[in-house]
């Protein structure tokens, strides 16, 4: 079987895909959910045994292992969750670039997290308020883990008021990562095929949602663009940013080094 | 020197009390050591047994948080999405005991703080076992199964350590060991059972950790600087050399059924004894390692070092924001 990928050039064939069919719209969302999940985690997952403080390697690592459990079970619905994760190229990737961003310091990676989470409420919330008979697979997973998604939210909250308003250092540190992740923050409303979601007002209630953590953290709210400018496109056209490439080479390394194994 | 809070009597006074006092004291120490009664945080003790207990517990404590390090080394390499889940949870699962038995150092009167200064500082250790590298995936099997084989045997007799705070912490510690053995030894089952490249790697990983595991019950008997005490305060119940052979004699069926061989061509059964005989330790390695001439010393502390370093800024903007909010009670911005 064959899978494809898109690029802006048209529909490109894979070959030699392990999984196919993943060009249903009910997959295609759950890729693009679950891809997130999974890189985000993937990040989270570095943090283990260098955070801050020992509550934090606690907390980093839950979350992490909340993102991981929602990945498996959207990848799950698509094909072999270790096939895909671990079979794919980087261009066959669909989440958004927002959460490959590297961990840099403690701000940055609170921030994304920030910027990630409380769009994941608020898109699982959606998806989890649809009439029961129209309720997707995804629509049963975003149910189940918007629950763990309001904790990591309020997570990221309260360290994002701790940082903004702490001291000196940490509100310049909050800050720059405010301003930093804020370029790729605009692909988070960028309509996915196959999810049942009002995006202008997923949008609204985002922007409304993190303007009052920011400015409660004494944090100044960016003016500029939430995308850069590149007709290419972005995460959910499979086109990602460069750290992006090292993430998966160690990630995929070991899995790829034996292709007969099962472990 | 650790530092020692001023001890209290049963009644809660600050003892500036000697001769009949104290001895009246110890006399209730020792009946509640030898009737199996637990010392509770509050009940007075000798300062030797506060002292022993802040060493032990801290180094506890410490082993778990460095123990990190090699495991996480694996978890975004982990060949499985599954193995990953697994192995973030136990990494997870090891920071939350580092946090309950800080906890339970702290019941003796000094802070975590103090503590990771020391260790930090090279004055108070933790085990010798994390200064070994994690070089492939097998290893991380090879740590469940031996190493936390190991902690068991050493750790489940602590569940009846006469002091209460301690033995608690590690009913619970225990528990999650206990799973986390199986998760290594599933893990090892499946490389021994896999492709040819697989089985090499599990036998290789064995092959590095059965030494060094079988040294983390500490020098014969008869060389421990701190057994014949310690065992007289009931802190510890078993001789180090009694835990090992215990442990030898697990492991070795456990092998068997593994499909990997122990690296000791002395390990046989002996009838007489009903027991493994088993080769002889090198004990001028286990010096040098707890000397800090192990493979990972030197890396082990300066990621320590460096991650508490690098995350000062962050444990101080929460110190000064729980500052401002206690001074402006009537700023509650009733968030929850």
């Amino acid at each position: 079987m064959s899978g494809t990928y898109e690029t802006p050039g048209g529909t490109h064939e894979t070959p030699g895909d392990p999984h196919g069919g993943r060009d249903r719209p009910g997959h295609r969302a759950a890729l693009a959910l679950g891809d997130d999940a999974l890189v985000l985690a993937q990040r989270l997952g570095e943090w283990a045994g260098h955070a801050p403080e020992l509550e934090e390697d606690v907390a980093l690592a839950n979350i992490a292992l909340d993102l991981l459990g929602q990945a498996r079970t959207l990848l799950s619905l698509v094909g072999d969750e270790d096939k895909l994760a671990y079979l794919r190229e980087e261009r066959e990737f669909r989440n958004v670039q927002l959460v490959e961003q590297p961990n840099g310091d403690f701000a940055q990676t609170i921030i994304r997290q920030l910027y990630f989470s409380v769009y994941q409420e608020l898109l699982y919330g959606q998806l989890a308020g649809c009439r029961p008979e129209d309720a997707t697979p995804v629509a049963a997973l975003a149910a189940k883990a918007v629950k763990e998604t309001a904790y990591h939210r309020d997570h990221a909250e309260q360290w994002t008021l701790r940082l903004g308003d702490g001291t000196e250092e940490s509100h310049r540190r909050a800050q720059h990562a405010v301003d930093a992740l804020w370029r790729y923050t605009g692909e988070l409303f960028q309509p996915v095929e196959g999810l049942d979601v009002d995006w202008d007002n997923l949008r609204a209630t985002w922007t409304t949602s993190v303007r009052s953590v920011l400015e409660q953290a004494t944090l100044r709210v960016p003016e500029g663009p939430q995308s850069a400018v590149w007709a290419a496109g972005g995460g959910r056209q499979g086109v990602h940013t460069e750290p992006f490439g090292r993430l998966l080479a160690e990630m995929q390394h070991l899995h790829r080094s034996h292709p007969e194994a099962s472990w | 020197m650790t530092t020692v809070l001023p001890e209290r009597g049963p009644g809660g006074d600050v003892g500036g009390g000697v001769g009949a006092d104290e001895a009246a004291l110890q006399a209730a120490f020792d009946a509640a050591i030898s009737a199996d009664e637990r010392i509770e945080p509050r009940d007075w003790m000798p300062d030797g047994y506060r002292a022993t207990l802040i060493r032990q517990i801290a180094q506890h404590a410490h082993s778990e948080i460095i123990g990190m390090q090699p495991e996480a080394n694996w978890i975004t390499r982990a060949p499985s999405l599954r193995r990953k889940a697994i192995l973030m949870a136990k990494v997870q699962d090891e920071a939350g005991h580092g946090l309950y038995l800080y906890s339970a150092a702290e019941t003796l009167g000094v802070s975590r703080d103090e503590l990771l200064d020391k260790l930090h500082s090279g004055r108070q250790k933790y085990s010798s076992i994390f200064n070994y590298p994690t070089l492939t995936w097998a290893d991380v099997g090879a740590i469940g199964w031996l190493v936390d084989g190991a902690a068991i045997t050493n750790q489940v007799p602590l569940c009846r350590c006469s002091y209460g705070p301690y033995a608690r912490a590690m009913v619970r510690v225990c528990k999650e060991e206990s799973f986390h053995q199986r998760q290594g030894y599933e893990l090892l089952l499946a490389l021994s059972r896999g492709t040819p490249a697989q089985h090499a790697m599990a036998q290789d990983a064995v092959d590095r950790w059965w030494w060094p595991s079988l040294m983390m019950f500490g020098p014969p008997d008869a060389e421990s600087a701190h057994s014949a005490q310690s065992m007289a305060w009931k802190i510890k119940r078993h001789g180090n050399d009694e835990l090992r052979q215990r442990f030898v004699d697990i492991c070795v069926p456990q092998a068997e059924a593994l499909g990997l061989t122990l690296p000791d061509p002395d390990l046989r059964w002996n009838e007489e004894r009903g027991s493994y005989d088993f080769g002889e330790i090198d004990w001028s390695e286990f010096q040098q390692v707890l000397k800090g001439n192990g493979p990972c010393n030197e890396q082990r502390i300066s990621q320590r070092r460096r991650a508490h370093e690098e995350g000062a800024w962050v444990r101080e903007a929460a110190a000064a924001y729980a500052r401002k909010r206690a001074a402006a009670p009537s700023n509650e911005d009733g968030r929850r």
